[in-house]
């Protein structure tokens, strides 16, 4: 021990702290909001547990099979799923710079987008003109809480898209647009995802009961 | 030497940032996306299909296939358009998608099985639970929960 003390003058001991990483502006973003849709996912979790619980619970009024229309899902699903691969060709060429084309394709996947919430609509004001509304059993009421949520996100994403098309005429597609078209095409495919869980367990399993 | 070290590493790290945000991370190719979207209608269409036409004759059994469907159709659209691997953010992403995931499985199996148990101990008949199936038990509570 003494010798080694007695050797390290020859050196003076430096201390330094490391380089802080030069990360781009935004460089956390898309985890970030990775994070956020994952806790978006456990509002769904809740949703869908309150429905698996209530699901079954019509207090004498009609059930899944009387008022589901399968080929108005059926529709809605492709809406759905069309508007989720054009937002891909929109990133697709976003990733070319080609701003013309990302407009085109937003436009047609805000189109698509519109389609599936005017079909929604249609489906929810059917059914509570049918007095299927949601105050009529607790069934309907964690179906419209469930289905109701998942529309809501896909309103606003509608309205963000709309936001982001205006940014990008305006200012082109710089990295902090292409950032937020990012972060939208994410939450957008999210929405799809959470859709797969919809019609599977709410409107097919319903049918099925 | 530390120093040498030391900026290797946040040399090594602004590396792995790049590689994340314009190589391996957040794009598809043309051919991915259409692979994710074509994949995604056959695993859409067949379980409508099974359910609209009724080809399968016991629900249960239906029920089971769709699910099934569902669950290969999310993997399919982690893969295919949210571009998931465990490699994308250095892994994070991934962790965090398997945290959400056991939350997910604990919320939604923890739910069912407690509160359908809860369901079919508040049949006022309790003896006559005895020689019935989960399923009729679960019709049976259903229907005494929605008297008035």
């Amino acid at each position: 021990m003494s010798s080694a003390t007695a050797n390290a003058p020859a050196e003076p001991r430096a201390y330094h702290l490391p380089e802080e990483p030069h990360l781009h502006e935004g460089h956390s973003t898309m985890l970030g909001f990775w994070m956020y849709l994952m806790s978006d996912c456990l509002i769904f979790a809740i949703l869908f547990a309150t429905y698996a619980v209530l699901g079954g619970s019509y207090a004498g009024g009609p059930g899944p099979k009387d008022l589901f229309d399968l080929n108005l899902i059926a529709l809605n699903t492709a809406m759905l799923l069309f508007s989720s691969i054009t937002y891909g060709f929109a990133m697709l060429a976003m990733e070319k710079n080609r701003i013309s084309a990302t407009q085109g394709w937003l436009f047609v996947t805000l189109l698509f987008g519109g389609a599936f919430l005017f079909i929604e609509l249609y489906e929810f004001s059917h059914l509570i003109h049918e007095g299927a509304g949601p105050t009529r059993s607790a069934f309907l009421s964690s179906f419209f809480t469930l289905v109701g949520t998942h529309g809501l996100h896909v309103t606003f994403g509608s309205i963000w898209l709309v936001t982001l098309m205006v940014q990008v005429a305006k200012k082109g597609l710089i990295p902090a647009n292409k950032r937020r078209l990012m972060c939208l095409s994410m939450f957008w495919h999210f929405l799809d995802v959470i859709w797969i869980g919809v019609f599977t367990f709410v409107y097919l399993m319903g049918v099925l009961r | 030497m530390s120093d040498a070290v030391h900026s290797h590493n946040a040399h090594g790290h602004g590396a792995d940032h790049h590689d994340d945000h314009h190589e391996e991370g957040a794009h598809g190719s043309f051919r991915s996306y259409m692979i994710g979207f074509a994949l995604s209608v056959i695993l859409t269409a067949i379980p409508f299909w099974l359910v609209m036409t009724g080809t399968l004759a016991d629900a249960q059994v239906t029920g089971f296939i769709i699910l099934a469907f569902a669950a290969v159709q999310v993997v399919v659209h982690m893969i295919y358009f949210l571009h998931m691997n465990s490699r994308v953010e250095g892994g994070w992403s991934f962790m965090a998608m398997m945290l959400t995931i056991v939350l997910v499985v604990i919320v939604l199996s923890g739910s069912m099985w407690v509160m359908y148990h809860l369901n079919a101990n508040m049949m006022p008949h309790a003896d006559m639970q005895m020689d019935m199936g989960s399923t009729q038990e679960m019709r049976m509570s259903n229907e005494m929960s929605e008297m008035p």
